[in-house]
């Protein structure tokens, strides 16, 4: 069966198996994503959404025996075929825990730009300009750019993050629970940031908290125990679930 | 209840006073033979010391200029052969080995640690002295860089594995190769460690005796060459302790005190540089 979510897809996702070593961890997804739109996965811990997160740029990689089998295509091109840096850079991450480099603002920016082979120093410093502006943290880091990325507070460091991710203009941006350890002014700021986002990009985001599904996305999609249980636009899942485990889980009533 | 109480409250004060005491008394040992060095080179070092030959026997007076360039040359060549050799390994080790060959791997440094440093002597005079016929500052600073091999893998392994995963997923999420990310992201987190742990490593070769005996032997002038034997700040304290002569066991105690110095200098200065480096960046 497959979930259609409109006529404009970034993403499809084919029958994606997934195995760590011999556990199988993900079961025949089948998911379209929009394009410019967000698409919210929601689900208790361990039900395999931030794998299903992490097989759209293939960063479960890094885990030794992790395979995933089926068909990920990225505007029609099977992502599991595709040079990983390339597609890395296609398709941009930001972490449950924000992670800057132990190095400046700046150059937390700058990385991905200069390690895809930057070249002139005045467009660069533009670009990192552009990019803390889309991230909403321009204004409050212009004059400290060169000093540590680990002087700022934790959600400015969490849109440092983004606006890293950013810069190197990725066609969809994953986001991994990037407001898990964070309050709640710092929440908002970073989901009315993604509004405004998902008018460049597509937008993944993997979040234990349901009011956040119910606020930023426009497709939600229900995990569970490695099955994608029900995928449908955000309105629908939260007040007319089809099926009863999905109700259970928004309820709370989920045992 | 109450009785219990104070036995507790007995065991805790004498277990609390055992522990000051070892630690003092492990503080007061580093004290006393710091003091002594201090005191006993302190009386004896002069600027003659640091800027002449040693005199001949008989004749008081002299210094030991020749061992001080001479343990700074040696001290080059171990780090130039055990530096490259011990980070590219730790950075193998931490990054790329699989389980079992890094097991091993980890296994023999620790052995090669553990081997006495005469027999690196040994290995050293095999593999150059012998072929070359002579004695020679490249066997010494050879055997030098072979013994700091294991410290420089390990340390340098260890302060890799305490970079976060997340800084190296931050790395690759951006498209970064591994090799990239290891470079750019990962050594540098790590440099400050890794850093330290090379220039204790060289401070504790500085101060290896064994090992030149018999590949950089001694020289009582200057050394001519990098092929031919030196002088060294260990192999004369050595000498002139041995030595009947009041005035020799004086500029022993001068060589003890200038190696305590220039390890100290290596880490004061090591440190300093990492800090202003780092600290704007790393806070």
């Amino acid at each position: 069966m497959t979930h259609s979510a409109g006529p404009e897809l970034k993403l499809r996702v084919i029958d994606l198996d997934f195995y760590y070593g011999k556990v199988q961890a993900l079961y025949a997804i089948n998911l379209d994503i929009a394009a410019n739109r967000t698409t919210a996965l929601i689900g208790p811990s361990g039900c395999g959404k931030s794998t299903f997160l992490r097989s759209l740029n293939r960063m479960y990689e890094t885990v030794p025996h992790a395979r995933a089998e089926g068909q990920i295509l990225l505007d029609n091109e099977d992502i599991l075929d595709m040079e990983v840096s390339q597609l890395r850079r296609r398709v941009g991450m930001v972490f449950q825990k924000s992670n800057p480099f132990p190095k400046t603002i700046f150059e937390n920016v700058a990385y991905g730009l200069r390690v895809n082979g930057w070249k002139g120093k005045g467009t660069l410093e533009e670009a990192v300009e552009r990019s803390l502006v889309r991230a909403a943290l321009w204004d409050e880091v212009k004059d400290q750019l060169h000093k540590s990325a680990y002087a700022i507070s934790g959600g400015q460091q969490q849109r440092l993050c983004i606006a890293r991710a950013l810069a190197v203009d990725p066609e969809v941006l994953l986001l991994d629970e990037p407001c898990s350890a964070l309050d709640p002014i710092a929440t908002a700021k970073i989901e009315e940031l993604l509004f405004d986002l998902k008018k460049q990009c597509t937008i993944v985001i993997v979040t234990h908290n349901m009011q956040q599904a119910a606020r930023v996305a426009d497709f939600t999609g229900f995990f569970l125990l490695g099955r994608l249980i029900e995928f449908n636009e955000t309105g629908i899942i939260f007040k007319t679930p089809a099926k009863k485990e999905t109700e259970d889980y928004i309820t709370g009533r989920f045992g | 209840m109450n009785g219990r109480s104070l036995w507790r409250k007995c065991v805790n004060g004498v277990m609390f006073g055992l522990t000051g005491l070892c630690t003092l008394v492990a503080v007061s040992v580093l004290f006393f033979i710091l003091g002594y060095l201090v005191w006993n080179g302190g009386r004896a070092i002069n600027w003659d010391f640091f800027t002449k030959l040693p005199k001949p026997v008989g004749e008081t007076g002299g210094g030991m200029a020749n061992a001080i360039v001479g343990s700074a040359k040696l001290l080059l060549l171990a780090a130039l052969t055990g530096v490259p050799i011990g980070f590219m390994g730790g950075v193998y080790l931490a990054e790329f080995g699989g389980k079992t060959f890094s097991f091993l791997v980890r296994y023999a440094t620790d052995l090669l640690n553990g081997v006495p440093s005469i027999v690196m002597g040994i290995f050293a005079y095999t593999l150059v002295v012998l072929p070359m016929k002579h004695f020679s500052t490249l066997a010494g600073g050879l055997a030098l860089g072979v013994m700091m091999i294991p410290i420089a893998v390990r340390s340098t392994e260890e302060f890799l594995r305490t970079v976060p995963l997340s800084l190296r997923e931050g790395a690759l999420a951006l498209g970064a190769s591994k090799w990239k990310a290891i470079v750019t992201v990962v050594v540098p987190a790590a440099l400050r460690g890794i850093l330290t742990g090379i220039i204790l490593d060289l401070a504790r070769v500085a101060g290896e005796t064994a090992p030149l005996l018999f590949t950089a032997f001694n020289n009582r002038f200057w050394s001519p060459g990098w092929d031919q034997p030196t002088a060294s700040l260990p192999v004369m304290i050595f000498t002139y302790a041995i030595a009947p002569y009041e005035d020799w066991h004086r500029q022993a105690w001068a060589a003890g005190l200038v190696l305590l110095g220039l390890v100290l200098l290596a880490n004061i200065t090591a440190r300093v540089v990492l800090s202003r480096k780092l600290s704007s960046v790393a806070g």
